[in-house]
């Protein structure tokens, strides 16, 4: 059962880890435009060819 | 959302954009940049939200563009000294509609933040649900000893901080009760939690087989969920509200010797000269000192028809005005207005409105005491069986107070309102009152107001074809050179029926009377019967007709209706139908009245009303016991708006109705509203199953509690299962 002494760790540390990412995507306005965060993903002004030198 | 009912005419601010109003568009930032906002009401797609951000981004000054599809808005941050307004030129350059919103009444709501806020810690409260499960299922499965009190113990660690923190929304409210000795549905929520952390604690310490960590955490989650529902979706509709009320910059145009300047509203002073332009709204109530025109009072007294105006006529806030520019001296500013004197009605209503006994506030007042009562009562049952042992008494209360815990209760109500909302939202609807939707489910009775509400306050030429082409084609000629109403109506006909205009050598308006022209060397006017008669051999015309008179020879008369608002026809069909009495109450004429209220079918109808008499007949209904719904949109509707049992407002009435009104029509088809109604008594059928759903759970999970046999893990499954059935209920709102 020693294994629990690292596991819990790691998986709280994930945890948190995944909190202040969330922390982060409130307090930057992440959640406010869910209409258009739905369209975002559809335009293509970005292409996904690699940079030409 | 519509487009065509964000800009009448008279309430386009983008149209006399002014230094004034831009300034106040944006606000200035830290570092000299500033922010300001677009309203976009065409966008739609992702096509849109690219076109924009380009387009914008482009432009020397540009920062930074952030379209928000949600809101149909668009933020920029620009550098100082760039002039706002040529965002909007250069959007509706490359085809998006655009117009800048006043950034003082959109930062004026709080809403937002609130919003995030309950996102926050509803996170924190889904971050902490799901670890301590993970502890807490070891547990179930068989954790003994040391390893059980381990794990209680990192679930005290995650729990403890997580109530303090994600419960504050409860504890406050719960609190606020308490102080006014009063109880809410969120006293017996805070009890729980607090009870249920503490005992689990107290359980930890001595090395106790449960603790119900998880259930006061999920507790916690999922009544938060239900709350930050109810806030989003208020916050949707108040920004859009906002929205529609930062579009009316508020501004007025005050004379200093031979200039004009813009100030802003609240520094118009009584005796100040104001200029008010052709197509304007009067700021402020006053006297004529100069100038002609004809008013639009329509707001005011919902008379269709131009009223004339010149040198010492008085003038009151909020009409508009038609044809030539006016000089007004202010006699009354700001409150002192009659316009603001009816908003103020706005603020009886809504205390009216807050006294309505909602579903969830009868379901509440009965649940508090219930769920007291039997955790009392648990407490002491069980101190008598087992001859005064506190330890397992106090554990039997708090399963009891986390079991009957208003999970579904606090989820029921706004699920259902969620889903409703977005529907009515999509097909236009704004639910501003978070009760509008019961108080829709209830109406009995129906009160419309006319013009600007069954019509569209708009004039449309009678008989067309009866009138003789060459005269139409020459009256059109005419009228393209004014913004008057009728003009607009005489063109639109003409150009409906495909006749070219006439060719003109000359044409000049007279402000209050008409328009003069030459045509072939013959004098030529449109306008007032009795100006433009003037030069003709006209035969006696009533007062207000509209005549075409050539230099000596006849003169052909132009006859208008108001054009009636699409949907109408629908809309009353469809109140009949569902067997809605309909009632239609104007201030305008008893021909005008009757004659619209023969087209559409209404048979019941009063004309020449002033608003007092609206607001009367309305308080007569009440009285009579009947539910009445009241659509309209003038100034002399928001008392009637302020009295009726639900009400609603098309998007083109003035600010001080729509923010009385329970619901604004941003589309302009009013047979949405026969949505509302439909959606509203669905909405409250699912909110009574909901209640059914969460009482047949709570029979089934109390006695099983009050036996002792609710261990935590029925507890969690108890919890969830009855949430989720209860949203998913929600969910068939259509």
């Amino acid at each position: 059962m020693e294994i629990l002494l690292v596991l819990i760790p790691i998986s709280i540390g994930l945890a948190g880890f995944w909190l202040l990412s969330f922390f982060w995507s409130v307090r930057n306005k992440q959640y406010d435009d869910p209409e258009g965060a739905r369209y975002r993903i559809l335009r293509d002004d970005y292409d996904d060819h690699p940079a030409e030198d | 959302m519509s487009n065509a009912e964000y800009t009448s005419p008279a309430a386009c601010p983008a149209c006399i954009a002014t230094p004034l109003a831009t300034d106040r568009a944006s606000r200035t930032a830290t570092d000299g940049a500033q922010e300001v906002h677009l309203s976009l009401p065409t966008i739609h797609c992702a096509a849109c939200i690219s076109g924009v951000e380009n387009g914008l981004s482009r432009m020397a000054g540009v920062q930074d563009v952030r379209v928000n599809l949600t809101r149909k808005r668009a933020t920029v941050r620009l550098a100082a000294g760039v002039d706002p307004q040529t965002l909007a030129r250069q959007l509706s350059d490359i085809g998006y509609e655009a117009q800048l919103l006043d950034g003082a009444t959109l930062s004026a709501g709080e809403s937002d933040r609130l919003a995030r806020d309950l996102l926050m810690r509803l996170g924190v409260a889904g971050f902490a649900m799901m670890n301590i499960m993970l502890l807490s299922i070891s547990v179930w499965a068989g954790a003994t000893d040391a390893t059980r009190d381990l794990f209680h113990w990192i679930s005290a660690a995650i729990a403890l901080p997580t109530i303090l923190f994600a419960g504050q929304p409860f504890f406050r409210n719960a609190w606020a009760a308490l102080s006014h000795a009063r109880l809410n549905m969120d006293v017996p929520i805070s009890l729980a939690l607090l009870l249920a952390t503490g005992v689990s604690l107290y359980e930890t310490a001595h090395g106790g087989k449960h603790a119900y960590f998880d259930a006061a955490v999920s507790l916690n989650f999922f009544l938060l969920a239900g709350r930050f529902l109810d806030q989003k979706m208020r916050s949707v509709a108040r920004s859009a509200a906002t929205q529609l009320a930062a579009l009316e910059v508020p501004t007025a145009l005050r004379l200093n010797g031979d200039d004009a300047e813009t100030v802003s509203l609240g520094d118009v002073a009584v005796g100040d000269l104001l200029l008010v332009r052709p197509g304007n709204r009067v700021p402020v109530d006053g006297v004529i000192e100069a100038g002609a025109s004809e008013l639009d009072r329509a707001f005011l007294t919902g008379e269709t028809d131009p009223v004339p105006v010149a040198i010492g006529a008085e003038v009151r806030a909020g009409e508009v005005n038609l044809t030539g520019p006016l000089t007004v001296r202010a006699t009354a500013v700001g409150e002192d207005t009659l316009l603001h004197s009816l908003a103020d009605l706005v603020s009886v209503a809504e205390e009216a409105k807050s006294k309505y006994n909602s579903l969830a506030n009868r379901a509440s007042r009965i649940y508090s005491p219930v769920v007291h009562l039997m955790a009392l009562s648990g407490f002491l049952t069980w101190m008598w069986l087992t001859g005064g042992d506190v330890r397992v008494s106090i554990m039997i209360a708090v399963s009891l107070l986390i079991i009957t815990c208003p999970c579904a209760l606090g989820l029921a109500v706004p699920a259902v309102s969620t889903v409703a909302s977005g529907k009515l939202f999509r097909a236009g609807l704004l639910i501003k009152h978070a009760t509008a939707l019961e108080r829709l489910a209830e109406v009995d009775e129906v009160v419309f107001d006319k013009t600007g509400t069954l019509t569209l306050g708009r004039p449309t030429l009678k008989g067309a074809e009866g009138i003789a082409p060459e005269a139409l084609a020459l009256a059109a000629a005419l009228a393209r050179v004014s913004a008057h109403p009728r003009s607009v109506a005489i063109a639109d006909a003409a150009r409906a029926l495909g006749l070219p205009p006439a060719p003109l050598e000359e044409a000049t308006e007279y402000p209050g009377l008409g328009i003069e022209g030459i045509v072939g060397g013959r004098k030529v006017r449109l306008g007032r019967a009795e100006w433009a008669g003037d030069i003709g051999a006209a035969a006696p015309q009533p007062t207000g007709a509209t005549l075409l008179v050539v230099d000596g020879g006849a003169a052909t008369p132009f006859r208008f209706e108001d054009t009636i608002r699409p949907g109408a026809q629908a809309l009353i069909a469809h109140l009949a139908e569902r067997g809605l009495p309909v009632t239609l109450l104007s201030g305008d004429t008893p021909q005008a009245v009757a004659h619209l209220a023969d087209q559409l079918g209404i048979t019941t109808w009063r004309a020449g009303m002033l608003p007092h008499e609206k607001a009367e007949y309305l308080e007569g209904r009440a009285a009579a016991g009947q539910r009445v719904m009241m659509v309209g949109d003038g100034l002399n509707d928001t008392a009637a708006i302020a009295t009726a049992h639900v009400s609603i407002a098309p998007a083109s009435a003035l600010e001080a109705t729509r923010v009385a009104a329970d619901v604004v029509l941003v589309s302009p088809d009013l047979s949405h509203i026969a949505d509302a109604l439909r959606i509203g008594g669905r909405a409250r059928r699912r909110i009574l199953e909901n209640f059914v759903i969460a009482g047949v759970y709570n029979a089934i999970s109390i006695p099983i509690a009050f036996l002792g046999f609710a261990t935590p893990l029925a507890a969690a499954i108890a919890m969830s299962t009855s949430s989720i059935v209860v949203s998913l209920n929600a969910l068939r709102t259509r």
